[in-house]
């Protein structure tokens, strides 16, 4: 991950990381991918676009949530481990509490039938999120060593083999994954021999 | 429902989790089939009904998906279980990412690095356009709301494409929309 430019806006302290990352959290229904990417990068520019999405990429092939992977990175870069707890724990610890209290007086709430259609509300903005942020990484991918036609073709097969085939997520991480970082040697390499 | 465990049982979960931890590649919800077979078949501290339940209420909620795990050891063993299963979960996967990601940065320049987040990069946004079918498919499967579902999605991405609005003002519409029967 590449640290901010000089003139990026950055955290103040691991407080400041801690309670940031409780707002964002506490927004994110149904996944906080989309909020992340919409508080860490459209709204406090602690992060570019092509960052976010780098960060998300290498967060995507480790093992754990993806989420808690970003947030500890981000974390990390800006105040170390202290930053990477900070960030850890605003990202899980209001929601903890939250979950907890709602899983203890579930067999009351379950029966409304007016929480049921507010869960599917919010289940379909929530789906509106992620579609606009995979819109917006689009974008990034035009700055991409590998071109817009290898690019467009490992999207799709990605897209095809979860939607079309339901392929495992980690076999289609580590199976395209390999064949994306191959592909992307062999282009970098190719472009700084050629110059 | 949350009776107590013996601490063996409990310190069992925990270690259960710890390896499940460094299996969960895309994310904690890959290793739910493991953890079914665990809890469910294996051990029979919960039943199916109780486990989807931990799934529901975890995406229902606010926060990381991952949240579901916790709720699954709170079903188990009440809070204990529940910090049990959260840290058995997190620990080996977040301190290996946290060496990664440190390791990555100092040798952000090095051409296998910038190979591996420019090779990546198309699979990422690939799967968040599948993330975001694979959420927006109940709505369109469903006949009786299907437009007004779809138009909810649909202005949904065009304020967030347009505006800064922060995303808790569309979810609370949302809500809103859907307690009152419109999705």
């Amino acid at each position: 991950m590449t640290p901010a430019a000089p003139d990026h806006p950055r955290p103040r302290s691991p407080l400041h990381l801690f309670i940031a990352f409780t707002v964002l959290a506490l927004q994110g229904f149904g996944g906080v991918l989309a909020v992340a990417q919409r508080e860490l990068v459209d709204r406090r520019r602690w992060m570019t676009r092509e960052e976010f999405v780098d960060a998300y990429s290498v967060a995507q092939l480790l093992p754990g949530p993806n989420v808690v992977n970003l947030s500890l990175m981000l974390g990390d870069r800006f105040f170390g481990w202290r930053g990477a707890f900070a960030a850890i724990s605003g990202m899980l610890l209001a929601p903890l509490v939250l979950v907890i209290v709602l899983a203890a007086s579930y067999n009351q709430l379950a029966g409304f039938p007016a929480v049921a259609g507010a869960l599917r509300g919010m289940g379909a903005v929530a789906a509106g999120l992620i579609l606009a942020m995979a819109l917006k990484m689009l974008g990034t991918l035009r700055r991409n060593p590998l071109g817009p036609v290898l690019c467009a073709l490992l999207g799709l097969t990605t897209l095809v083999a979860v939607t079309v085939f339901r392929a495992p997520l980690a076999w289609v991480v580590i199976g395209l994954g390999t064949a994306g970082w191959c592909i992307a040697r062999w282009c970098i390499a190719r472009r700084e021999h050629g110059r | 429902m949350m009776s107590s465990l013996p601490l063996a049982d409990l310190s069992d979960l925990f270690l259960r989790f710890l390896m499940l931890s460094l299996l969960s590649i895309g994310g904690a919800m890959s290793t739910a089939p493991e953890m079914h077979r665990f809890l469910v078949a294996e051990r029979g501290w919960l039943d199916d009904a109780e486990f989807t339940t931990a799934i529901a209420l975890a995406q229902a909620a606010p926060g990381p998906n991952v949240l579901f795990v916790p709720v699954l050891g709170f079903q188990v063993a009440g809070v204990l279980g529940a910090a049990a299963a959260l840290l058995g979960i997190l620990l080996p996967s977040t301190l290996l990412s946290l060496g990664v990601s440190r390791w990555g940065a100092q040798r952000r320049d090095a051409p296998v690095v910038r190979a591996f987040t420019a090779g990546l990069a198309p699979v990422s946004v690939g799967l968040v356009f599948a993330t975001g079918w694979l959420l927006s498919l109940p709505f369109i499967a469903a006949p009786d709301h299907r437009l007004g579902a779809l138009a909810l999605i649909a202005a949904t991405m065009v304020v967030t494409l347009k505006t800064r609005l922060a995303p808790i003002w569309m979810i609370v519409v949302g809500a809103t929309v859907g307690a009152l029967g419109g999705v």
